[in-house]
């Protein structure tokens, strides 16, 4: 689990590279920390994992105190931090072998941890070929593979599948994926929305080191940029004049061949415009909510902040 | 204990494979290690032909510890670099951040870190004397005994501690290898004096005086260590704050613990000069117990050992207190010998010089230099009591008058200089060297300005126009 109240850290006197952040992931759980570059999302990860103390606030991870008890937080987390940070000149096998040591993973842990890892990964055939010779999504994924060699409760991932091809990066959600199920605590910097739309249960947009928004994807989408919208789609060009439509519905836009309606309760009323519709004698081919990308909300969210006007 | 040890070797031992591995630090280092007794012991066939045509028995005795000296010093300039770059160099390899995320602790990452640099080079610089002495066994010049081989070995070792600990200090504190190679000569420099110094003693003869420079330098070296761990921080290796040089800022500490918020000279007497000199209790009674030991150990020392040499007759000593009583009136000319303004530029300059001293050895050249000023007074003490003064009113009209005010500006310059030595190798976690020692000179100067300044100004004044006049009064009761 991870909790953090009011965590910032100021730099050079007057400096807030992160102000007041506030986080709770719980276990299973997969947060996304989306932003621009120096939005503060590094060095918060970096607080949540015991490497840089907070100016204010407090954090606890995998039940420790970041503050109190640093070296608890690290033997419990897994990173996977910005620069991939490989010793060139070791192998594959020796560096996760390293690290497992460093991890104090007694020999025969070590030895499955990495012949798992290197196997998952797709690196079984590179384990002996030091790393200084892998291409960039080879060192990706053997990064990846140090931050889980002891298998740890919480795992703080900055671009995880930053430079892998799309093959490896799918591999890496899977694993992602299946981490969480395993009750793990997750939190993955990112820019790649996409990805964290596939991945989290919660988003967290931060900018100049403030949390902007922070919920569940469905949640970010209706406070900024409102109710759901469905679209009725028509086979041929249809005038529909005044349509009688239930309470809490109303059209957003319309055209010759489609009708886009904001809808508060779907469910209670999708039924009721088909009806009117049909009843109509409309055309109709399709009704269906209208996909609203996080990308949107992102956007949309940054576009406010900076105080100009989003284009959708 | 057993894991903490694990964990240090376990930071060693991937360090060391990874420097074994990189040939642009094997090829010189074979080189180095293998080429240079070639020349090291040519050099002595050279010198030996030379010293036995010419003359230079002394040089000759000593000639392969000399050499041996050197031979050791070379790998260990050398492979300097790599310990200059332990830190910094993952820093910039973006390595150290996985490393700094684990659970090794700050005293693991350190001291692996520092064995690794302390053992690689002096494996390479025992292995070239090694190498040197085979070679050198077959020529016709004395062999050193033993005795004194070993006590090279140690210096050596001394040394590789020494410019590790210092060089890993710095790569701690550079923000980049760049920088951390630039200040390279800040370990090599003073290193190369050293062992010039070193270098004298060998040829002087002594060996047992070597023990001194072997302590020395250790001592020097586990002070290093000391800072390095104090100051050893995971964010400052991550951190942006140590990626410039800012003079205002610098200049904004400094200030604010200068003037510490007093608005007259009477407020800033008592809030900000006696709230400093309140901080450094401490090291001003460790100050004065160790000024009064060396005075009684200098005075107790000149009375039990010059006698010998003094030849004390009642009749040569009656002819000192002669001598003394005829150049009595050379005390008069005193003040146009030596004016008020030029004593106190002296003493001045000679806190300062404490405090440099004190400075490049966390306190001990500087506490140093204070115990033989002290130890000074102790011996001329004892040769007043030698040649039949009494040494209390020898001090009580010599020393004493401006004594109270000299000897305490010394005591107060000499006490805040311990003070920043001891606060620079003291954890803290709040605060980064720099600003460790721009607070610790701010107190110092605030005492040396507020107290010192104005009490050697009054001691050179008493110097030059009472202290005379008090001697010529009491020398016919001494």
């Amino acid at each position: 689990m991870i909790e953090c109240e009011d965590l910032s850290k100021k730099y050079n006197g007057d400096f807030w590279a992160v102000d007041g952040v506030s986080l709770h992931v719980q276990p299973g759980q997969i947060l996304a920390l989306l932003g621009q570059n120096g939005a503060g999302k590094t060095t918060t990860v970096r607080m949540l994992t015991a490497l840089i103390s907070p100016t204010r606030g407090w954090a606890r991870v995998a039940g420790y105190d970041v503050v109190k008890q640093p070296q608890e937080v690290r033997a419990n987390v897994g990173v996977l931090t910005e620069q991939h940070g490989l010793y060139m000149r070791m192998t594959g096998e020796e560096y996760l072998e390293f690290f497992g040591k460093v991890y104090g993973l007694d020999a025969e842990t070590r030895r499955r941890r990495t012949e798992y890892l290197l196997e998952y990964f797709g690196l079984a055939e590179a384990a002996q070929k030091r790393s200084g010779e892998y291409s960039k999504g080879m060192k990706q994924k053997l990064a990846l593979a140090r931050a889980l060699i002891h298998d740890p409760s919480v795992l703080l991932l900055d671009e995880p599948t930053s430079a892998m091809d799309p093959e490896s990066a799918q591999l890496v959600r899977n694993e992602i994926a299946r981490l969480r199920s395993s009750k793990r605590t997750i939190i993955i910097c990112t820019h790649n929305l996409a990805e964290a739309e596939a991945l989290a249960d919660q988003i967290a947009i931060i900018y100049r080191g403030r949390i902007l928004l922070n919920g569940s994807l469905e949640e970010l989408k209706r406070r900024v940029l409102g109710p759901v919208e469905y679209e009725a789609r028509f086979a041929e060009p249809f005038e529909a004049g005044e349509l009688n439509l239930p309470e809490g519905v109303e059209v957003a836009s319309r055209s010759a061949t489609s009708l886009r309606f904001r809808v508060d309760a779907p469910l209670a009323v999708n039924p009721q415009i088909v009806q009117e519709l049909t009843s109509r004698r409309a055309p109709l081919v399709s009704f269906q909510e209208v996909s609203r990308k996080l990308e949107q909300v992102y956007l949309k969210t940054m576009a406010e902040a900076q105080g100009v006007t989003y284009a959708a | 204990m057993r894991r903490s040890w694990d964990a240090i070797w376990l930071v060693a031992q991937r360090e060391f494979k990874d420097q074994i591995r990189d040939w642009r630090i094997v090829v010189p280092m074979a080189f180095l290690v293998l080429v240079f007794p070639f020349i090291a012991d040519d050099t002595t066939r050279q010198a030996i032909g030379f010293m036995n045509r010419y003359g230079g028995g002394l040089i000759l005795d000593n000639l392969i510890p000399f050499v041996i000296l050197v031979i050791g010093f070379f790998p260990l300039s050398f492979t300097l670099v790599v310990a200059l770059e332990a830190f910094v160099g993952e820093k910039e390899r973006g390595t150290i951040e996985p490393l700094l995320s684990s659970p090794l602790e700050d005293v693991h990452l350190y001291l692996g870190k520092l064995l690794v640099g302390v053992t690689t080079p002096l494996l390479f610089s025992y292995l070239s004397i090694g190498i040197y002495l085979i070679l050198v066994s077959r020529r016709d010049v004395e062999f050193p005994s033993a005795y004194m081989l070993a006590l090279i070995l140690l210096l050596t070792f001394a040394h590789a501690v020494l410019m590790v600990s210092a060089a890993i200090v710095i790569s701690v504190q550079a923000t980049t290898i760049r920088a951390a190679n630039l200040m390279a000569s800040f370990v090599v420099v003073p290193v190369a004096f050293l062992l010039q110094g070193e270098t004298m003693l060998i040829f002087w003869g002594n060996e047992d005086v070597l023990w001194f420079a072997i302590l020395a330098v250790v001592l020097l070296a586990g002070l290093l260590v000391r800072l390095g761990l104090a100051h050893f921080k995971r964010e400052y290796l991550l951190g942006r704050e140590i990626d410039t040089l800012d003079f205002k800022g610098m200049y904004r500490v400094f200030r604010a613990q200068f003037v510490g918020g007093a608005k007259s000279i009477l407020e800033w007497y008592r809030v900000a000069v006696f709230d400093a000199v309140g901080r450094m209790k401490q090291p001003i009674f460790i100050v004065i117990a160790l000024g009064v030991v060396a005075v009684l150990a200098a005075y107790f020392w000149v009375v039990a050992e010059l006698p010998p040499y003094l030849s004390n007759s009642p009749e040569r000593m009656e002819s000192f207190q002669q001598m003394v009583g005829d150049n009595l009136t050379l005390l008069e000319q005193f003040q146009e010998h030596v004016p008020a303004p030029l004593l106190f530029l002296y003493n001045t300059r000679t806190t300062i010089v404490f405090l440099l001293m004190g400075l490049v050895s966390f306190g001990t050249l500087g506490l140093t230099l204070f115990l033989m000023n002290f130890a000074l007074i102790g011996g001329v003490l004892g040769v007043a009591n030698l040649i039949g003064f009494s040494p209390l009113l020898a001090f009580a009209a010599g020393v004493l008058p401006h004594g109270v005010f000299e000897l305490t500006a010394v005591i107060l310059a000499t006490a805040g200089m311990l003070k920043v030595g001891a606060l620079l190798v003291s954890p803290n976690t709040e605060r980064s060297i720099g600003e460790t020692l721009l607070l610790a000179l701010a107190d110092w100067f605030k005492v040396f300005i507020g107290l010192v300044v104005p009490l050697l100004a009054i001691a050179a004044v008493i110097e030059v126009y009472l202290t005379p006049v008090l001697i010529k009064l009491a020398f016919p009761f001494l």
